[in-house]
């Protein structure tokens, strides 16, 4: 065999290899949650918030876990949305030439990568400095806060992939900047943007060191903004700690609602960045 | 010759290189004025010094004067959009804008506030296509995204953009070399068609294409103009001995 056969098919190897233990790792853990969580899973587990003595295996369900990470992840990747996409728009078009941007973008990979109990402890110290309790707001502010880097990032790196002439050609016919940045960049990133915003809200939904101390953990309903909310990775953290086994298999069902939130959100968002991106040019 | 635009002086530099070396240049009003030269002769910065194109670009300046209408459009307090509505621009690929063929259309007419929308609207993307000579090949498919295009339609697609600002110039940056012949020749059709109502700036290292529709031409080399005259006196007699060295095809 030549030299260069062989390289082909060590490579080759690598590849599947790698494949096979990426899939492989989504596929154990897929089967890990619903082997486990999905006999405990009933319709009263997604109906019913928790009754009392449900940490000891009575009556009761997470939807309040379930509605205040809904509430949690959506408002943060709202509020996050309001400050990433003028950020992103303003590295990729105005700040084009300005030397500052690369320093930008260094701090919000050095913040994407800071991890997330830091953000959370880091809420904490600002919320106990304000007077502030617990609450849903807080959990909103410090996801968003995590939220922000990872969105504008994403956005930043397809502003970056996107050919100059688009922007000439708009230039070209007169329009301003901002024209320009809203009218067609925008346009020419919607499916990047969707994809960004997807990231973002799997990051934060699934976060349960930074929500801890800001927002707390309640059996109730979420009513207020100001009151603490339930989520689902504490509502797994607090359930897997009991010592009762029947309690511990409803932490793997309630991992398993997370994980079909998430997949629902991801493929949800692929097929709206499908249909966005008609217009895209490539 | 009623000039358009008058090039006084032009100097222009990328860092420390010079790409163009004094120029001036009157160029005539209604006329196809062709600029041709080898390639790295500076044919595209200057095509981008009309527009002020330049400034798009890392680390240029630039000395002298370009007047459009008698007006230096480098003066201070000159509005950059309003220079750039009065040049339409063929770029050497067409880019289409990520939205639909009539909305390419639209786009400059909305940003200008020309017309916004309803009947108007549709009556001047109408106009426009049919100017472009692609309004049949689209009429049918006008919300369809411009990339569902062929090159040789979407470059048709440019022309219908860049016409609906109602500009007074329009800049072709090599329009034809991305395309084939017969989608050169449509766009090249056109061209002459529609000197009768704008000022025309082609680059062009094509030399049959700048024979087939220049007025006036522009020989330049190595950042310089060397020769500038009615087409048929510079392709019959050319005063220079480099203009000649190039129409023999020796560059």
């Amino acid at each position: 065999m030549k030299k260069s056969h062989i390289e082909e098919s060590i490579f080759k190897a690598l590849m599947y290899f790698s494949l096979v233990l990426v899939a492989g790792s989504l596929g154990f853990i897929m089967l890990t949650v619903l082997i486990k969580g999905l006999p405990a899973l009933n319709l009263a587990m997604l109906t019913q918030t928790p009754k009392g003595g449900f940490y000891l295996g009575k009556e009761g369900g997470i939807l309040n876990a379930i509605v205040g990470s809904l509430y949690l992840a959506t408002g943060a990747t709202l509020l996050a949305l309001v400050f990433s996409l003028p950020l992103a728009l303003f590295l990729g078009t105005y700040a084009r030439r300005w030397r500052w941007a690369d320093y930008v973008r260094l701090s919000l990979d050095v913040l994407w990568g800071v991890p997330s109990i830091v953000y959370g402890a880091f809420g904490f110290t600002i919320m106990l400095a304000l007077g502030m309790r617990a609450s849903l707001l807080g959990g909103i502010i410090v996801l968003a806060l995590l939220e922000i880097p990872i969105m504008t990032r994403a956005m930043d790196e397809v502003i970056r992939m996107m050919p100059f002439e688009i922007e000439g050609a708009s230039f070209a016919l007169g329009s301003t900047r901002l024209e320009t940045a809203i009218k067609v960049v925008t346009r020419q990133m919607l499916p990047g943007i969707v994809t960004a915003i997807l990231l973002a809200f799997g990051r934060a939904i699934g976060d349960a060191a930074s929500v801890l101390f800001v927002a707390g953990y309640t059996d109730r309903m979420p009513t207020s903004l100001f009151r603490p909310v339930a989520s689902l990775p504490l509502a797994v953290f607090f359930q897997l700690g009991t010592p009762f086994p029947e309690v511990q298999r409803r932490a793997y069902a309630a991992a398993l609602v997370l994980t079909v939130i998430i997949l629902a959100v991801s493929l949800g968002s692929r097929w709206i960045s499908g249909r966005l991106g008609k217009y895209t040019i490539k | 010759m009623d000039p358009h635009v008058q090039v006084r002086q032009l100097n222009v530099y990328y860092g420390k290189n010079q790409a163009l070396k004094d120029i001036n240049l009157e160029i005539p009003k209604r006329q196809i004025t062709v600029i041709m030269g080898p390639s790295g002769c500076g044919k595209t910065t200057f095509l981008k010094s009309l527009n002020r194109f330049l400034e798009l670009t890392d680390d240029t300046r630039h000395t002298g004067e370009v007047l459009i209408d008698g007006e230096d459009i480098y003066a201070s307090g000159m509005d950059v959009t309003e220079i750039r509505k009065k040049a339409g621009l063929l770029a050497q690929h067409p880019y289409p804008l990520p939205m639909s063929i009539y909305d390419n259309v639209a786009y400059g007419l909305r940003i200008h506030g020309m017309a916004s929308r309803g009947r108007k609207l549709d009556e001047k993307v109408k106009h426009y296509l049919m100017e472009a000579g692609l309004w049949e090949e689209v009429k049918d498919r006008l919300h369809a995204p411009a990339t569902g295009l062929s090159i040789g339609q979407q470059q048709r697609l440019c022309l219908a953009r860049g016409l609906a600002i109602e500009p007074e110039l329009l800049l072709g940056d090599e329009p034809t070399s991305a395309l084939d012949p017969i989608s050169a020749q449509h766009i090249e059709e056109r061209l002459m068609a529609l000197k009768q109502e704008y000022t025309i700036v082609l680059v062009t290292h094509i030399l049959r294409q700048a024979r087939r529709l220049a007025d006036y031409v522009v020989f330049m080399y190595l950042g310089e103009v060397v020769e500038f005259g009615p087409a048929h006196e510079v392709f019959e007699h050319p005063q220079q001995e480099r203009t000649r060295a190039y129409l023999a095809g020796q560059f």
